[in-house]
């Protein structure tokens, strides 16, 4: 081994502590990256075999009622690969030992062979015998939620006849990864469950004989999705078919992609941030560490050693610490990967799950810290290498210093020599202070991101249930029903206020920008679920014109007093153009308002109900249950407060499970930037500060004037932090907004207070760690030796 | 009589240094009277500095006894040395120690804030012949300059002792006489008790006393009846 490779190794034992922590550092922004690239790949390749293996379908209608020779017809349109119609119904369900009326969504199984599409994953148990009236499979999610077993028994009411179920299979399926309930946003796996039976058994009792009620496309590889869904609009018209839909429409595909693309953004946000950071702070670190062998490396050059050789011998060292930092990266990268890979998986249920190697981001990763950290050693050494080797070796010349003020100003007696001590090395080193300051400003900031979620979901809660959507239960119909369903609920126990309110199904359209989505009409006093305009304040909606979200109005380009076209996609059919009258804040999917009145002249139709909102006495509430769940109109009944308690559980498992997570890495990286700031600054200063020992100063003194600089320079930095953390938390809320949720950006102060307190606790825990060294400050070695 | 400031008996000091000891220090015994100028000649590694260091209060002795006037030094732990050396001793180094963010002024100033009754800052430059170069930083000052104000900074809290390591090291001649007339100016004014390390056998006739070191121990002593003023050094 070369002599040179020998003191690289003394080296890194003599600085192993600094060394491990920059080695940290690159690690932390290393797991970051493989972590988020890597569980959001797999997770994605997961779900596409999962689509594909199950044969997950692409386009999806349903209509009242549709014989069964209108699928050879369907089959024809061009682009359709295969069809698959069934028998889909919603059903009030009652299940022993819960209270809440429960709702199922029916789903036909052919009674010979396998469905075409949307095929199940049987998990337990068998499938439903062709003809056994009572035999049903429920979705995984419900049956765990009930702790159901093969042979548990609960009862539906379909089509107004109670019958009793037996539960023989628990099965997954593509098409129901995300379930929501009618009327819920997030999913309550005890108040919804999938619910598959033998086609014989649902068409008896639906009257379907020869008939179905839904229909699924699987699409040739290069059809074009648009055309399938006029196409089939057009066969599906006369049998009540509502308007079809592509994946895109689909509730749980939606859902899925959405948190999928939530990943996928924290992947493209969070990471490159974090190697930016340790990018940086490797190029400090090392520059400083290269610059403090000043003396070596003319000893070097004064033995014959050419530069190339000795830039190599530095350039070694930083490898050594990168690639220790990217090896530490990966593996804690992968390992976070697959843990939070396996959390989403069980949290969709996954039939199986698929792990993606990247070497390409190891990689990546690896030539990215590499580059930041060469460059930081090559910065370094230039200067040195510049050096003849007998001026290397001299000590340098005491640096100039200059005074902060002008001569006649003086700060004597205002400030101590140790606080003039700091300001002037401040001062001296402009771009070192700077450059610290930054990294610690950017370690705030990180944390402030991994943070803030928090604050935004609790405005989101805050705004969407207890500012708008301000009802305790949501009943929904199967069929629309007429305005005097609005007395008979308010006859119910319990009911307190009632306000109906009907859905339209449309199609909007501005330019050549179109979504899909309901028109709700709503009483023109309605208090209990009102309208929250972008201001956050309740607006009354105008006689004329719509309220639409404001992300529909970003979507489609339009603001206040614009026209878009709307295809009415219920009732006779129209398309209609209708003014924007007022944009409203919310959270979850596009939605658009309108006065209930104004709604039924357009549909030129008397005023019917699609369900209501109730405001309940809560004393009263099993009664209202009982009462519910005999009522066969009901499609479902959403409980606010349930819903709430959902969307904290769902969300909390995301958000909790990631901010963890990355404020651990965060804290990793403001302690790696503190503690070799006050290494290098000991290395740098070991002779002045033993000087100050050998006067007199106390351990305790010499460590304040050590830290004193380091301490300023992380104040300076956290409201740097603060204003750096708060856009980048935009930026990312701006990337995670989507049509499905969406945020409004709020950071409360605790977080900032959070955020600057774990800074300066990984501050205060390296100054612990660096007073042990300057106890051990050889005091005899400063009389005799120059620097 | 004078008072005597140090007394050590049986002094030893022995490293270890990998497998070897080594014995810096073999049983000294010294006794130093108030206000006198010690001279300490020797080679390299005969003890000099070890006993400085000790009597400094920055390195422990491995047996023995060493007073400072009452006090066993010998007895004291790390805090209390500390204290002791703020409040009783001044160092010289050979290579300054300046803090090079801080004026000749502050330089001084840094020691006179933790000190209990110390002069003014001014006061001891003036002392070293400095007053008018007091706003420069040690980038500015020549090295026998920096020199003189570390002397500042050294006697500025009114030191018992003055403890310099070949103050002079760094010097060309001509400066390093100033440096040590600097030195007898403060021991005349102050009655400092001064022990000054040197390797430059010309200063010994500075000293009230010269101690001649060889192998951990004072080989010979000579008592100057007469101390040459440092104008007539030459070297």
């Amino acid at each position: 081994m070369a002599v040179l490779d020998i003191k690289l190794l003394r080296d890194l034992r003599r600085l192993w502590a600094q060394a491990l922590a920059i080695s940290l550092v690159i690690a932390g922004g290393v797991a970051t990256l493989v972590l988020a690239v890597g569980s959001h790949r797999s997770l994605d390749q997961t779900r596409a075999a999962y689509y594909d293996r199950y044969a997950f379908a692409d386009v999806f209608a349903v209509v009242r009622r549709a014989p069964k020779t209108l699928v050879n017809q369907i089959a024809e349109i061009p682009g359709v690969a295969a069809v698959d119609a069934r028998i889909a119904k919603l059903a009030l369900l009652d299940i022993p030992n819960f209270r809440e009326p429960a709702s199922g969504q029916f789903i036909s199984l052919p009674d010979v062979g396998e469905p075409a599409l949307d095929r199940l994953y049987l998990r337990v148990g068998r499938m439903p015998e062709p003809g056994a009236s009572a035999e049903v499979a429920v979705n995984e999610n419900f049956a765990n939620a009930h702790g159901f077993v093969p042979g548990s028994r609960f009862s539906a009411l379909l089509n107004g006849r109670k019958r009793e179920l037996v539960i023989v299979g628990i099965a997954l399926s593509p098409e129901f990864i995300y379930t929501t309930g009618p009327g819920d946003i997030m999913p309550d796996d005890r108040r919804f469950g999938v619910i598959w039976m033998s086609e014989k058994t649902l068409a008896s009792v639906y009257d379907l004989d020869g008939a179905f009620s839904s229909v699924n496309l699987k699409l040739l590889r290069d059809a074009s999705e648009r055309d399938v869904i006029q196409r089939l609009d057009v066969l599906l018209d006369r049998y009540g078919g509502r308007a079809a839909h592509g994946r895109k429409d689909q509730t749980s595909h939606a859902w899925l992609d959405h948190e999928l693309d939530m990943l996928n953004n924290m992947s493209r946000t969070l990471p490159p941030i974090f190697m930016l950071v340790a990018a940086f702070l490797i190029n400090l670190t090392l520059s400083r560490l290269v610059a403090l062998e000043r003396e070596q490396i003319g000893l070097l050059k004064a033995l014959g050693y050419g530069n190339a050789t000795i830039a190599l011998h530095y350039v070694k060292f930083v490898i050594v610490l990168t690639a220790t930092g990217v090896v530490i990266g990966s593996a804690a990268g992968t390992w976070l990967g697959s843990y939070i890979t396996r959390l989403f998986g069980d949290f969709f249920h996954f039939p199986f799950l698929i792990f993606i190697k990247s070497p390409d981001l190891y990689a990546a990763a690896a030539a990215l810290s590499l580059a930041a950290a060469v460059i930081g050693a090559i910065r370094a050494r230039r200067d040195v290498v510049a050096l003849p080797p007998a001026v290397a070796m001299q000590p340098p010349a005491p640096p100039r210093f200059h005074r902060l003020l002008p001569g006649w100003l003086s700060m004597h007696g205002i400030v101590s020599q140790p606080t003039m001590m700091m300001l002037r090395n401040i001062m001296h080193h402009p771009v070192r202070a700077g450059f610290t300051t930054l990294g610690m400003a950017l370690a705030t900031g990180i944390l402030i991101v991994s943070l803030f979620t928090r604050d935004t979901m609790e405005e989101l809660i805050n705004v969407t249930f207890f500012m708008a959507d301000r009802q305790d239960a949501t009943v929904s119909f199967i069929e629309r029903r007429s305005q005097d369903v609005t007395m008979q609920m308010a006859r119910l126990p319990g009911v307190l206020a009632v306000e109906p309110y009907r859905e339209i199904p449309v199609r909007i359209r501005y330019g050549s920008v179109e979504r899909r989505l309901m028109i709700t009409g709503r009483p023109r006093d309605a208090d209990l679920n009102r309208t929250i305009d972008v201001d956050l304040r309740p607006v009354v909606l105008p006689q004329t014109g719509l309220a639409i979200s404001a992300m529909l109005g970003q979507i489609l380009g339009v603001k206040a007093g614009d026209f878009v076209e709307v295809d009415l996609l219920e009732g006779q059919r129209r398309i209609v153009t209708l003014p924007i009258a007022v944009e409203i804040e919310d959270y979850f999917g596009l939605r658009a308002m309108m006065d209930a009145e104004a709604l039924s002249r357009l549909m030129r139709e008397g005023p019917a109900v699609n369900g209501v909102n109730l405001s309940v006495d809560t004393s009263r509430l099993d009664d209202l249950y009982e009462a519910i769940k005999g009522m066969p109109t009901v499609s479902g009944m959403a409980l606010q407060r349930v819903s709430l308690v959902n969307f904290r559980d769902n969300v909390a498992l995301l958000i909790n499970t990631m901010a963890s997570i990355y404020t651990s890495l965060a804290a990793i990286i403001a302690f790696g930037m503190v503690y070799n700031s006050a290494r290098i600054s000991l290395s740098e200063r070991a002779r002045e500060l033993a000087s100050l020992r050998v006067f007199g100063f106390s351990e305790g003194e010499v460590l304040r004037i050590l830290l004193l600089e380091l301490a300023l320079l992380c104040l300076v930095a956290q409201p740097l932090g603060w204003i750096i953390g708060y856009n980048l938390a935009w930026i990312m809320k701006t990337n995670l907004a989507g049509e499905l949720m969406r945020v409004r950006l709020v950071v409360e102060p605790f977080t900032y207070v959070l955020a600057s307190a774990v800074v300066l606790a990984a501050a205060v825990l390296s100054a612990l760690v660096v007073r042990e060294r300057v106890n051990r400050l050889d005091l005899v070695a400063v009389l005799k030796t120059r620097d | 009589m004078p008072e005597t400031i140090f007394t050590a008996r049986a002094l030893t000091k022995t490293y270890t240094s990998g497998e070897m000891q080594v014995h810096a220090l073999r049983g000294l015994n010294l006794d130093v009277s108030a206000g006198e100028v010690v001279v300490l000649l020797g080679p390299s590694g005969s003890g000099k500095s070890t006993l400085l260091n000790i009597m400094g209060g920055l390195d422990h002795a491995t047996s023995g006894r060493l007073l400072f006037k009452d006090t066993e030094l010998t007895a004291l732990d790390d805090r209390e040395l500390t204290a002791y050396r703020r409040r009783h001793v001044g160092f010289v180094f050979q290579f300054y120690n300046l803090i090079p963010s801080l004026t000749a002024w502050e330089n001084v100033a840094l020691v006179t804030e933790i000190a209990e009754q110390p002069m003014k800052p001014d006061e001891a430059l003036a002392l070293v012949g400095l007053e008018a170069r007091m706003d420069h930083f040690p980038a500015q000052l020549s090295g026998g300059e920096q020199q003189r104000v570390a002397i500042a900074r050294a006697i500025a809290k009114r030191p018992e002792v003055l403890l310099c390591d070949e103050p002079t090291g760094a010097l060309d001649s001509r400066t390093g006489i100033r440096v040590i007339e600097a030195l007898l100016g403060v021991n005349a004014q102050l009655g400092t008790t001064t022990m000054i390390i040197t390797h430059n056998a010309s200063i010994q006739d500075v000293a009230d006393r010269v101690l001649f070191f060889a192998d951990g121990q004072i080989s010979k002593v000579r008592k100057n009846e007469k101390r040459r003023a440092s104008a007539e050094l030459t070297w």
